[in-house]
């Protein structure tokens, strides 16, 4: 390998890097001169100086102006009112993206959850726990477009006979015809959801069976005791004390489908039907040349996940009290 | 939980009739049975790209990989044309370099910034300190898309208010586009890294900190000398998590850098991917090579992050 065909890359890496620490080095003697005058005011605002400038100019101000540009044009050079929304809630294919978006964030957090508790207690206690658990966990470690292509292969269709996909094969064995997966609307949706509960299961499985054991096991007795049988422990006992853990698992699953792109992208590219809101968002905005929808898009997704901030807050605000 | 187990026992003893016992057992197994199943399904896929990646191209194209335990044929060649060859589809060991560059930055920064940024948050009384932090906390979930369209025309067209220009145009090209990526990645990656990193300090004891402050240590010693150790654990945790979600994202890379050039490996594969063209058997060597370095640093590490993972979710 030449490496030096490369040096320009490497070069601005070490540039980066050192002007990086020369920044932190000037932050921190403006901390130290501060801190020896007393002014923890001042100390505040250089700590705080990098992250908030970087919020600010980096996520406050574009989300703003996403707003504004989602009531103006393709272009951003006129006003046009709710026009982008109204197509956004009218035209067909736009129509389909919301309902197929609405099927995602119903479904994939709902599957991810239930399979990764069910996971979980399966595995509880059993020999071998962290091996059956690190199986399950590992996808978490692969890209999205990673997973896309591992079950791209897996989906995979070829005319007739000897099949490549595993599925196909499958079918085959069976005597049945191979299906070419992921054109046929709107089946190729939920094959698609498959990609993403697939990754997230393992998340599940590891945050809920850390709940799992903190479940405290004399409860649990008490409730044998009372003559109480397993499912009844479950649905009774073991599922009202880790629901805080559920509902955080089930609430992080739903933003990560909302935001979901790559997975889209790599197995279909939108098409077949299987276009979702931040797959569309990048493609109007990057490439038909639509800011106007493609900023629409975005705060539709924004708007979902509203409710969620506000939950959050609270809960948050509640957990301060409380340990106060 | 070999208490429980200990209880069902006891409890088989006590006036089990023979019906129970034997459903018991079966739901035990069946239990076994769907765990298996479950593990089976969540590593076969992955097996199998794996068994495709190593296999020659003609076999790919014409038979599953599963036929490889009747019929093994290997060879390295896929992964050497797919790195280092000039003609179409190859060459990725440049994509692979980019990632690199990416990621270090990518990581840092944003571990850096948000670990002082936690700090004065936790540490630092000053006013409007809890709005602050409450704002910064539900960024956490705007969606990045929310950013991309005005981020990127904040860096190519610059920022300008009423005729005057507060920030000028960029103008970066080529590989200086990589500039755009990592601020975009510590932008997007900070409220996470704030969140996590001021729930780990905020728990730290408060009488070391004052310790600290009466033998008259100044708030960026202690930021240094004390707080930094002690939560090292929390910043390997952050630091995984950042380092995964730089090295496999596909998106902020091929917004900010979209020149063929300058692209980290997964934007790459995502396009690749996505038009199935000429040359998709050499997709599964591609594809491993971006998946093999995030999943041995996940599995080596797998327990911080899993630390960090409880630490954000089961509290929050």
């Amino acid at each position: 390998m030449d490496i030096s065909a490369y040096t320009d890359r490497f070069g601005l890496l070490a540039v980066g890097l050192v002007a990086f620490f020369a920044i932190l080095l000037a932050l921190y003697g403006l901390a130290e001169l501060a801190s020896r005058r007393d002014r923890s005011r001042v100390v505040a605002l250089v700590f705080l100086a990098p992250a908030v400038l970087f919020l600010a100019i980096g996520l406050v101000y574009p989300a703003l102006r996403t707003v504004v540009m989602s009531f103006l044009s393709a272009d951003g050079s006129e006003f046009v009112g709710f026009e982008n929304y109204g197509w956004a809630v009218t035209d067909p294919d736009a129509l389909q993206i919301l309902i197929n978006t609405a099927m995602w964030i119903v479904i994939v957090p709902a599957v991810s959850t239930a399979l990764g508790l069910l996971y979980a207690v399966l595995v509880d206690g059993r020999a071998g726990e962290r091996i059956y658990k690190a199986l399950v966990f590992l996808p978490m470690g692969i890209s999205f477009v990673g997973a896309a292509i591992i079950w791209k292969f897996v989906y995979q269709y070829k005319g007739s006979g000897d099949q490549i996909g595993l599925l196909n094969q499958m079918l085959v064995w069976f005597g049945a015809e191979p299906v070419n997966w992921l054109n046929e609307s709107p089946w190729n949706n939920f094959l698609l959801m498959v990609v993403l509960v697939w990754i997230e299961v393992g998340f599940a499985t590891v945050v809920l069976s850390a709940a799992l054991k903190g479940v405290p096991t004399e409860i649990v007795e008490a409730a044998r005791i009372d003559g109480a049988n397993s499912s009844q422990i479950f649905w009774n006992v073991t599922v009202p004390s880790i629901r805080s853990a559920i509902i955080v698992v089930a609430v992080t699953v739903f933003i990560a489908t909302l935001k979901l792109f790559d997975i889209v992208r790599a197995m279909t590219g939108g098409h077949h039907g299987t276009d979702v809101l931040a797959h569309n968002m990048v493609e109007q905005a990057f490439r038909l040349n639509n800011d106007g929808r493609g900023a629409t898009m975005a705060v539709l997704l924004f708007l979902l996940v509203i409710p969620v901030v506000i939950y959050q807050v609270r809960n948050m605000r509640r957990q301060e009290l409380e340990t106060r | 939980m070999s208490t429980d187990t200990k209880a069902q026992q006891q409890a088989s003893r006590i006036g089990e009739s023979r019906g129970e016992r034997l459903r018991r057992i079966l739901s035990s197994r069946t239990a076994s049975l769907v765990a298996v199943l479950i593990a089976a399904l969540w590593t076969i896929p992955t097996l199998g790209l794996f068994i495709s990646s190593l296999r020659p191209e003609d076999d790919i194209r014409t038979s599953g990989w599963w036929t490889f335990f009747t019929n093994p044929t290997f060879t390295l060649d896929t992964y050497n044309y797919v790195l280092y060859s000039d003609s179409q589809g190859g060459g990725l060991i440049r994509n692979l370099i980019n990632t690199v560059v990416i990621t270090i930055p990518g990581v840092i920064v944003p571990v850096a910034f948000a670990a002082m940024a936690a700090y004065a948050l936790s540490w630092i009384n000053f006013k409007g300190r809890n709005l602050l932090y409450v704002g910064i906390f539900a960024l956490q979930v705007v969606p990045l898309q929310m950013a991309l369209i005005p981020l990127l025309a904040l860096f190519s067209k610059g920022l300008h208010l009423g005729g005057v220009t507060i920030m000028p145009a960029w103008e970066l090209e080529g590989v200086n586009t990589i500039v755009q990526v990592w601020i975009a990645h510590s932008i997007f990656g900070l409220p996470l890294a704030i969140f996590l990193l001021h729930n780990f300090m905020r728990e730290l004891p408060a009488d070391v900190m004052e310790a600290a402050r009466i033998d008259g240590a100044s708030h960026s010693q202690i930021f240094r000398k004390v707080v930094l150790p002690l939560v090292t654990p929390a910043l390997a945790s952050i630091g995984i998590f950042q380092f995964l979600w730089v090295w496999n994202d596909f998106l902020v890379g091929r917004t900010f850098a979209p020149g063929e050039a300058t692209r980290p490996l997964t934007a790459v594969l995502g396009d690749m991917a996505g038009t199935w063209g000429f040359g998709w058997t050499r997709l599964p060597a591609a594809a491993f090579i971006a998946i093999i370095v995030p999943l041995v640093v996940f599995l080596l590490l797998q327990r911080y992050f899993v630390r960090g993972l409880l630490a954000g979710s089961v509290k929050g």
